[in-house]
């Protein structure tokens, strides 16, 4: 049980000290590499969906499978809470 | 240094989360953890959408002249929390079931008393 | 759970109504301001816990009914893949009514403008729907929850 635990840790501590140097070499916060996505929705958002939200307007309109997929998942979720608590509350 | 910190503390988070799932028998514990690990992976995303100075992809009333931060990480983020609502709900649920069950939250003995 | 003390019962009486307001206000504005169906629907979500804390579990069923909220819950998210098999002419998830001078179909006016309440096609409507399916969502969770542990309680003390 102690081995167990001992090699546990050092496995956790390369990972963290892994993750670390990963950390100290992204590219510095607030400058983006890759934005002509996001420019074309900010450009164009407005006339194609009439949104101001542009958020909004690429939860619901450009990436609508996704909302699609998350309130699939979500209702999934309720329907086996249900499930699980069949009979025990009224 | 200083410009890194928001991806010092997704791996203070993710690294708590983890550090949790290892070392924790308890299952409101892991519960905890894996909700850790959820926020740091949200946190990740906002940080490489943000843009220096930039205000929000909103045009309602908006200051003029100035650049808005990506849209896109956001609402994958916001899809990501209803997502992690939904399993963080259900693991409790289970959790509760074992409780009245077996008495007991530890995994060890929930392993015990089975049969 | 038993009921709190009368301070926090007068103060909910006051309260609850007002948050479900403005989670409604937050659905209903979602295509205007930050926002939107999830956020609105988690706000109002919210007053129902408050509700359920501070009422008691049993109480507080006088309020929501659960197969009211599963039913609510049930017709939002039909209402939503509904809306998007609207535009299914084109291609799923279409914005069939953006820009066309009908239901939400005004043309926004480009660059910073105070709003209008009357644009963005199908995305009001959808935010309406999942706003209406994620507050009787997690409604329908806190109340299976909050029974439940009523039930194990009184497990735990045989």
């Amino acid at each position: 049980m102690k081995t167990k635990k001992i090699i546990f840790g050092i496995a956790f501590l390369l990972f963290f000290s892994l993750i670390l140097v990963s950390a100290f070499q992204m590219r510095p916060f607030g400058e983006p590499v890759l934005s002509e996505m996001d420019d074309y929705f900010i450009a164009n958002a407005q006339q194609e969906t009439g949104t101001n939200n542009v958020v909004t307007s690429i939860v619901f309109d450009y990436r609508g499978f996704d909302t699609l997929g998350e309130a699939t998942v979500l209702f999934t979720a309720i329907c086996a809470i249900i499930a699980l608590f069949r009979g025990v509350s009224k | 240094m200083i410009s890194n910190f928001p991806y010092i503390a997704v791996i203070v988070f993710i690294s708590l989360g983890i550090y949790t799932l290892i070392f924790n028998k308890n299952l409101i514990k892991i519960a905890i953890g894996i909700c850790l690990i959820e926020n740091g992976a949200n946190l990740f995303l906002i940080t490489l959408g943000y843009k220096k100075g930039a205000v929000a992809p909103i045009y309602t009333m908006a200051p003029a002249g100035q650049s808005m931060v990506l849209p896109t990480p956001q609402a994958l983020t916001l899809t990501s929390i209803v997502i992690g609502l939904a399993t963080t709900a259900l693991i409790l649920s289970v959790a509760m079931m074992i409780y009245k069950h077996y008495g007991t939250l530890d995994t060890d003995e929930v392993r015990r008393l089975r049969g | 759970m038993s009921p709190m003390s009368k301070i926090v019962r007068t103060i909910t009486k006051f309260v609850y109504s007002i948050i479900i307001i403005f989670g409604f206000y937050i659905i209903v504005h979602g295509h205007l301001t930050p926002g939107g169906g999830f956020q609105g629907g988690a706000v109002t979500a919210s007053a129902f816990a408050l509700l359920l804390v501070s009422y008691g579990s049993l109480a507080s069923k006088k309020f929501v009914k659960k197969d009211f909220l599963s039913f609510l819950e049930s017709s939002g998210l039909t209402l939503f893949i509904a809306l998007a098999f609207l535009g299914l002419g084109t291609t799923f998830f279409y914005n069939l009514l953006a820009n066309s001078g009908g239901w939400f179909g005004n043309v926004s006016s480009v660059g910073i403008n105070p709003g209008d309440m009357n644009t963005g096609g199908v995305v009001p409507l959808m935010n309406m729907a999942v706003g209406l399916e994620v507050l009787s969502g997690l409604g329908v969770i806190l109340l299976v929850m909050a029974g439940a542990m009523e039930f194990t309680k009184k497990k735990e003390n045989l």
